[in-house]
């Protein structure tokens, strides 16, 4: 598959090259600086609670816009290059909504990032406002794209979506190895984020043969998981599912692993620590084992690999942010090369109809209805020797499934 | 004197704010509206803190209901937002009204009134986080239908004018009390409680007249905010960041005076902008600025900017 | 929910032993209470300075927390002794609600700076030798939390000797008691009050230490402690030096049994509305200390 979606971009890319060349030679210099720059609103939390997180994508975004410049910007605006302005949503709705005026005020074509569900709620719908197309990079609340407007888009997943999926996974990865685990115990941050999945989990997971013995939600930060470690070893649980952020998770596995308290399995959902690399590295022992339900990268497309590289040489570390920023700053540029112009209207018509496909998610073809990406999915990761690996589904994994785990 | 000074700096001012909108970008706009959204919650913070020394740590608590109340209204039973706002400005007086019933009741003042109100924010943006009719921990997104007859306008501008319109209002209001009988009762309870007591002030309804008034403006931003930003949550609205920012606004701006608060508020604001500017994406620049500022002022200008103001006029009449 | 008596026995033990920092954490806060009458709002912030000093300290040069808890303890007592006498005393011209300001505007600015200087994320020191438990019985109990219980009993036995039997003890008791008096009687008021700010520290300085080795830090761990930690002195009586200490154990029960019968999430409403019943009906703290 990566073969059929890279080649015919190398080779257009080549002729591209080639019709430069003969451009730079018989046509006046001013034609060709005549491409105004095409403006692009990168909207990221760089400072305050959620700084890492934006920092990640930031660079994501970055590395998608110096690669479209590099192999000549977008074609159908005359080579235009794509100018990047970035704003600081300050991990606030509020900031996030004034910067959202900025950049309408800089006239820019879309707006691409957000992050937090909040923020992307207030953020795209300030650029409803402006009918400026707005691409959410991760925000999981449903209720970003059941609002009806029709400049938001979404590129990754949303809570239903992901929920479903990591319940139609575990289900297969339970049967596929003997149907090892039936009861579960439901851990879960009480904000936005942790309680509505661990509410779809509640409705979801008992129609499929398991037993929630209980639903423990905690408050971020906690200072104390002894109280929910106690209770997962009164109730010997087969997996427990907790969506957490990282502190409070890494409090959890540490806390499990030092109650000796061993489930069949740990299958989170989200989970601020299980796809994060600093979790791996620095509690090796207690992350060992652990599955997640999360973004990541199609390991096996060619292009992921380049950009780690890139991120690794930048000193940072791997998380989901980095890819789904660059895809959805190649999905927009995608959008506008199709759309032929700057014109809103035209922008948010091809976003709409894309069916962009040189992305590297495990996603396929995008197809949005009301603004939801049909074709996204997560994909369910497992940290094994001390890195994390794709197991499921099998089209993209790169390791087998370790399951019921023993360390 | 001290009163005509007041009111020629409140008035050139407004002058030149409600200029502002019909010539700036939305981006200007967008600042002043934010600014003057603290400046509202920020009267009503110094009516109870300032004018009548009972200095809250919690007033989210009457923010957040007045943002909610009107939220839920339009989300829960479908009013027309019109009709919500002054439910949510009631609201918010009837909450501050009942715990200043208590808490006067039980003769807390000084720092243990701080920290009690400071919980009851906290209680109640605990509760507006878990309970599902507050829409938990996803918050309350009023859907977007810009047009005036749902208190949402299509320019900028026209939310910047009523904010302007409420500021004002609540300016003369303040200047109002400062000069009634309520007013002088209030700065008894706050110079000396035995004293007015023994004057014949009755200490707990002075002050609980206080608080709901208080609340009932502080409230008022709260409906705005809601109306402006259309999404709230726990956070944005029972969080201390706007019971903080009321505070320094105040205290900044000229503790107890009318006009403090507001000018207080449009400093903050066009501070933490400069500094932002100034030293770039440093995380929380802005904020250490208004802490240290918030020291500073406590030392050296103990009625912030617009006593600091008075001052320099004094010393020019005077020289 | 029906857990077997050893898991309640368990989350009671549980309790008790975080209870213990809590309310050296708490102790800090009543000391100064107990002497300036202020509350001292920048108590969360200096705690969270203390972690991430303690979390420097072993992940850079190696130490074992335990042998920080000396040093840091010493540097938290000056840094606090001059906290108070050059910045917060001057600065509030004697007034309650003042210095009550000031160190709001201080916790705000100090926990902002911590922000820009170490982001928001949150740091672990290295290695998991803070999740070695021992076997006591059927329970298996956190060994950091046992050393971090014995430590918080000798710290406030420490203090308390220090303020019955000391010549330093009884000035700071002559001042709480009478300002004006003791002045009067050449105890130096300003002296005193920085001793008593820089004790204060030097107990957070301790707790940062213990709490370190099974917990994490970030620029906003201290707000999780300090509203506790009122509670706390509440609870026991303003300035009270056993109320801490009663008072902390007592919420580390309800916090980890309400936890467990309740969920946490709620569990930390009970400290709120615990914090404002107490204030509202026995001003005077649960345990009839003195007012």
């Amino acid at each position: 598959m990566t073969s059929r979606i890279m080649l015919p971009a190398m080779s257009r890319r080549a002729l591209l090259g080639t019709s430069a060349a003969a451009a730079a030679l018989g046509m006046p210099a001013i034609l060709r600086a005549q491409a105004a720059p095409v403006k692009l609103g990168i909207l990221q939390p760089i400072t305050g609670a959620l700084a890492q997180d934006g920092e990640l994508g930031r660079f994501g975004a970055t590395t998608a816009i110096e690669e479209i410049n590099a192999a000549g910007g977008i074609k159908s605006l005359g080579g235009a290059k794509i100018e990047m302005v970035f704003a600081d949503a300050r991990s606030n709705p509020e900031a996030a909504t004034q910067e959202v005026e900025r950049l309408q005020s800089e006239g820019v074509a879309a707006i691409v990032g957000g992050f937090a569900s909040p923020i992307c709620l207030a953020a795209s719908q300030a650029a409803a406002r402006y009918n400026l197309a707005y691409v959410v990079d991760v925000g999981v609340t449903d209720a970003i794209i059941t609002r009806g407007l029709t400049n938001t888009f979404r590129f990754a997943p949303g809570l239903a979506i992901v929920t479903k999926t990591a319940i139609d996974n575990l289900l297969a990865l339970n049967d596929s190895n003997g149907k090892p685990a039936r009861t579960v115990v439901l851990v879960h941050e009480d904000g936005l984020f942790g309680a509505g999945l661990a509410k779809l989990m509640q409705t979801e997971l008992p129609k499929n043969g398991f037993e929630i013995l209980e639903t423990i939600p905690h408050p971020t930060p906690s200072r104390d998981m002894s109280n929910v470690a106690l209770r997962i070893r009164a109730l010997k649980p087969d997996l427990v599912i907790p969506s957490s952020y990282y502190g409070e998770f890494v409090l959890l596995a540490r806390t499990m692993q030092q109650q000796r308290i061993r489930p069949k399995g740990i299958y989170s959902v989200l989970n601020g620590a299980a796809s994060n690399f600093r979790f791996v590295k620095e509690f090796p022992e207690a992350a060992n084992g652990v599955m997640d339900c999360n973004h990541w990268a199609d390991p096996r497309k060619p292009a992921t690999a380049e950009l780690r590289k890139k991120a690794d040489a930048a000193g940072l570390a791997w998380a989901y942010n980095i890819p789904l920023n660059y895809s959805c700053v190649k999905l927009v540029a995608d959008a506008l090369e199709r759309a032929g112009s700057k014109d809103r209207e035209k922008v948010i018509a091809a976003l709409a109809s894309s069916n962009f496909a040189g992305h590297i998610m495990p996603y396929g073809e995008t197809r949005f209805v009301n603004g939801q990406n049909q074709g996204a999915q997560p994909v369910n990761l497992q940290v094994q020797g001390n890195d994390i690996k794709v197991i499921f589904p099998v089209a993209f994994a790169d390791a087998k499934p370790r399951f019921p785990f023993k360390a | 004197m001290k009163g005509r000074d007041d009111l020629r700096l409140l008035l050139v001012l407004l002058a030149v704010l409600a200029v502002v909108p019909a010539v700036a970008s939305n981006l200007v706009i967008n600042f002043l509206v934010t600014a003057l959204i603290v400046a509202l919650a920020a009267q009503g913070w110094n009516i109870l803190g300032g004018i009548g020394g009972q200095i809250s740590f919690g007033h989210a608590a009457f923010f957040g209901t007045g943002a909610y109340v009107t939220e839920l209204l339009q989300l829960r039973l479908g009013w027309n937002a019109w009709a919500t706002a002054p439910i949510g400005i009631l609201a918010g007086a009837l909450v501050g009204w009942a715990i200043g019933a208590m808490v006067f009741r039980a003769r807390l003042r000084g720092s243990y009134f701080a920290l009690v109100t400071l919980a009851f924010a906290e209680v109640m943006r605990i509760l507006a986080n878990a309970l599902d009719f507050t829409g938990g921990a996803s918050g309350l997104l009023l859907k977007l239908q810009p047009g005036a007859e749902a208190f949402q306008f299509t320019s900028r501008a026209v939310f910047a004018w009523i904010a302007i319109a409420l500021v004002a209002l609540v300016l003369l209001g303040t200047r109002h009390i400062t000069r009634s009988r309520f007013g002088a009762q209030l700065v008894a309870v706050r110079e000396n409680e035995d004293a007015a007591r023994a004057l014949g002030v009755d200490i707990v309804a002075t002050k609980l007249r206080a608080i709901t008034l208080s609340a009932a403006i502080t409230a008022a931003a709260g409906v705005f905010y809601a109306q402006y930003f259309l999404y709230i949550d726990s956070q944005i609205g029972y969080g201390t960041w706007i019971s903080v920012e009321a505070l320094l606004a105040s205290i900044i701006g000229g503790v107890g005076t009318v006009a403090g608060p507001v000018i207080g508020a449009l400093a903050l604001h066009g501070l933490g902008e400069l500094t932002k500017g100034l030293a770039g994406q440093i995380t929380g620049i802005d904020l250490v600025t208004f802490g240290l500022l918030l020291v500073a002022a406590i030392a050296f200008a103990p009625s912030g900017i617009v006593g600091a103001w008075r001052r320099y006029r004094g010393s020019r009449h005077r020289a | 929910m029906n857990y077997p008596p050893a898991i309640i026995a368990e989350a009671a033990v549980n309790g008790l032993l975080t209870g213990s920092v809590y309310a050296l954490v708490a102790l800090g806060l009543t000391l100064v209470y107990g002497v300036l009458h202020i509350i001292n709002f920048a108590h969360g912030v200096l705690l969270t300075c203390a972690m991430f000093a303690v979390w420097g300290l072993v992940t850079f040069t190696g130490i074992s927390p335990y042998a920080a808890i000396l040093p840091l303890a010493a540097v938290f007592f000056g840094l606090g002794y001059l906290l108070q006498r050059y910045l917060i005393g001057p600065a509030s011209h004697g007034d309650d609600g003042n210095i009550l300001l000031i160190t709001l505007g201080l916790s705000i600015a100090i926990e902002n700076a911590l922000l820009a200087a170490f982001h928001g994320d949150t740091r672990n020191i290295p290695g998991d030798f803070g999740f070695e438990v021992a076997p006591v019985g059927p329970m298996m109990i956190s060994q950091p939390k046992m050393i971090a219980f014995a430590a918080s009993l000798i710290v406030a036995l420490l203090l308390w000797l220090l303020l019955a039997r000391t010549d330093t003890g009884r000035a700071i008791r002559a001042v709480a008691k009478e300002k004006l008096g003791a002045g009067l009687m050449g105890v130096s008021v300003g002296h005193i009050f920085g001793i008593t700010f820089g004790l204060g520290c030097a107990c957070l300085a301790v707790a940062a230490c213990l709490l370190i080795p099974s917990f994490y830090v970030n620029p906003r761990v201290g707000n999780a402690f300090v509203l506790v930690a009122f509670t706390i002195v509440v609870l026991g009586g303003m300035g009270s030096v056993p109320g801490a200490l009663c008072g902390g154990l007592f919420i580390g029960m309800v916090e980890s049994l309400g936890g467990l019968f309740l969920g946490d999430s709620l569990g930390q409403l009970g400290i709120f509305v615990i914090f404002i019943l107490v204030l509202l009906f026995r001003p005077a703290g649960l345990f009839g200390a003195r007012a």
